[in-house]
C-alpha cells in the first residue's frame, strides 16, 4: 500500500496512449474507404500512349470513360480480337453510346450538363477506325468536350 | 488490498502500446501504395456535326498547314514527308511566319492546321501528331505571354490574359473525315 501512494505521489501523471490506435484505424479505415482503385473492371487491354500536352480532369462525376482496346485474352474466344469499346462493365457498339451518355446525364445536375467530359481511354496500337466512328457517335449525340486519355511521357518535359 | 489484486491482473494484459505503431505500418502502407488514379490527357473540343462537309477550298493554300497521316503512320506535311520530331518546329514556323515568307500564313489568326489520317493509322501515332500540333501552339503562347507580360503562360493566369493571347494566336485545328485505305 505505501509502495503504491509514494510511486503515484513521485511521477506526473502520463497522458493515455491507448486511444491511440484507434485513431490511427480510423485514419485507416478513411484512406481504405475513399482511394477507389477502379470502377470499372477492365475487358480490353488500355495502354494510353504518351504525351506532354495534358490537362487534368477535375472533377470525376462530371466524366464518362469509354475504353477502346483488344479484349483480353479471357475474353477473345468470345469476343474475337479485333478492338472493341467498353462502356461501363461491359462491351458495347457504337449505337449503345447515346444511351450510355444519356444515364451518365442523368446523374448530374442540369446545369452542370455542358461541363460533362468524355474521356477516351484507348490503347496505342489500335487503329483510328474505331475511334473515327466513336468521335462521329459523340458528335452525332451533342459531346463535344473530349478528353483523350494519355500518360505524362518521362523522357520529355513540357515546353 | 484490493487495489493490488487489480494490479496482478493489469500486469497480465498484453501492452498495447506498440499497436499504434502497427497501425501506422499500415497505414503509411495504404498512403504509398495507392496512387490516386490520375486522370490526364489532352482535351479537345470536337466540332459540332453537321450534315455537309465544311468546304475549305475557299482558303488561301498559304494558310493551310495540312498535315496526312497514313495507314504506315507515315507523315505528309504541306506536301513533303515529314518525322514527327520537325512537326512541332514546323508548324510553329509556319503560324508565326516570323520572316514573312510568302508561302506561310498571313497572320497567326489565319492560319489554319488541318489534320487527316487514314483509318489504318494507329492511334499512338495520331496521339503524337495531335500532342506536337499543340505543343506547337502552347509555345507560342507562351512565347507571347513571356513577351506580353513577362510570365508563363498557363491555365491559371488572369483570364483578361489568357484571352489577349487566344484571341491574338488562336487554335484552329479542322480534321478531316479520314480515308479508309488501310483499315484492319
Amino acid at each position: 500500500m505505501s509502495k503504491f501512494t509514494k510511486k503515484r505521489g513521485k511521477t506526473s501523471p502520463a497522458i493515455s496512449t491507448a486511444s491511440l490506435p484507434d485513431i490511427i484505424f480510423m485514419l485507416l479505415f478513411f484512406f481504405m474507404v475513399v482511394t477507389v482503385l477502379r470502377d470499372a473492371e477492365l475487358k480490353v487491354k488500355v495502354s494510353t500512349p504518351y504525351a506532354t500536352e495534358l490537362t487534368k480532369l477535375e472533377e470525376k462525376s462530371l466524366v464518362n470513360y469509354l475504353y477502346i482496346g483488344r479484349p483480353l485474352q479471357k475474353y477473345q474466344a468470345l469476343y474475337g480480337t479485333k478492338p472493341r469499346m467498353q462502356l461501363g462493365d461491359k462491351f458495347a457498339n457504337i449505337q449503345d453510346i447515346p444511351l450510355f451518355l444519356e444515364r451518365h446525364k442523368v446523374k448530374v445536375p442540369e446545369s452542370r450538363h455542358g461541363q460533362i467530359t468524355s474521356s477516351l481511354r484507348v490503347d496505342g496500337e489500335v487503329t483510328m477506325g474505331i475511334v473515327q466512328d466513336v468521335k462521329t457517335q459523340l458528335r452525332k449525340s451533342g459531346q463535344l468536350k473530349v478528353n483523350y486519355s494519355a500518360k505524362k511521357d518521362p523522357n520529355k518535359s513540357k515546353i | 488490498m484490493a487495489k493490488t489484486s487489480a494490479r496482478d491482473r493489469m500486469s497480465n494484459e498484453i501492452n498495447a502500446g506498440s499497436m499504434a505503431d502497427i497501425a501506422f505500418l499500415l497505414l503509411i502502407f495504404f498512403l504509398v501504395t495507392t496512387t490516386i488514379a490520375e486522370d490526364k490527357g489532352i482535351t479537345v473540343k470536337l466540332p459540332p456535326w453537321s450534315e455537309e462537309e465544311p468546304d475549305i477550298t475557299r482558303l488561301k493554300t498559304r494558310n493551310v498547314f495540312s498535315v496526312l497521316v497514313n495507314a504506315q503512320d507515315q507523315l505528309l506535311v504541306r506536301g513533303q514527308i515529314m518525322d514527327v520530331d520537325r512537326l512541332r518546329e514546323e508548324a510553329k514556323l509556319f503560324i508565326a511566319n516570323p520572316y514573312n515568307r510568302p508561302d506561310m500564313a498571313e497572320k497567326p489568326t489565319k492560319a489554319i492546321i488541318s489534320l487527316k489520317n487514314d483509318r489504318g493509322t494507329s492511334y499512338k501515332a495520331y496521339l503524337e501528331v495531335y500532342n506536337e500540333l499543340k505543343a506547337a501552339y502552347s509555345e507560342l503562347w507562351d512565347e507571347l505571354s513571356q513577351r506580353k507580360y513577362g510570365i508563363p503562360y498557363s491555365e491559371d493566369m488572369p483570364f483578361a490574359y489568357k484571352q489577349t493571347i487566344r484571341n491574338e494566336i488562336p487554335f484552329v485545328l479542322s480534321e478531316a473525315e479520314p480515308t479508309a485505305f488501310g483499315e484492319e
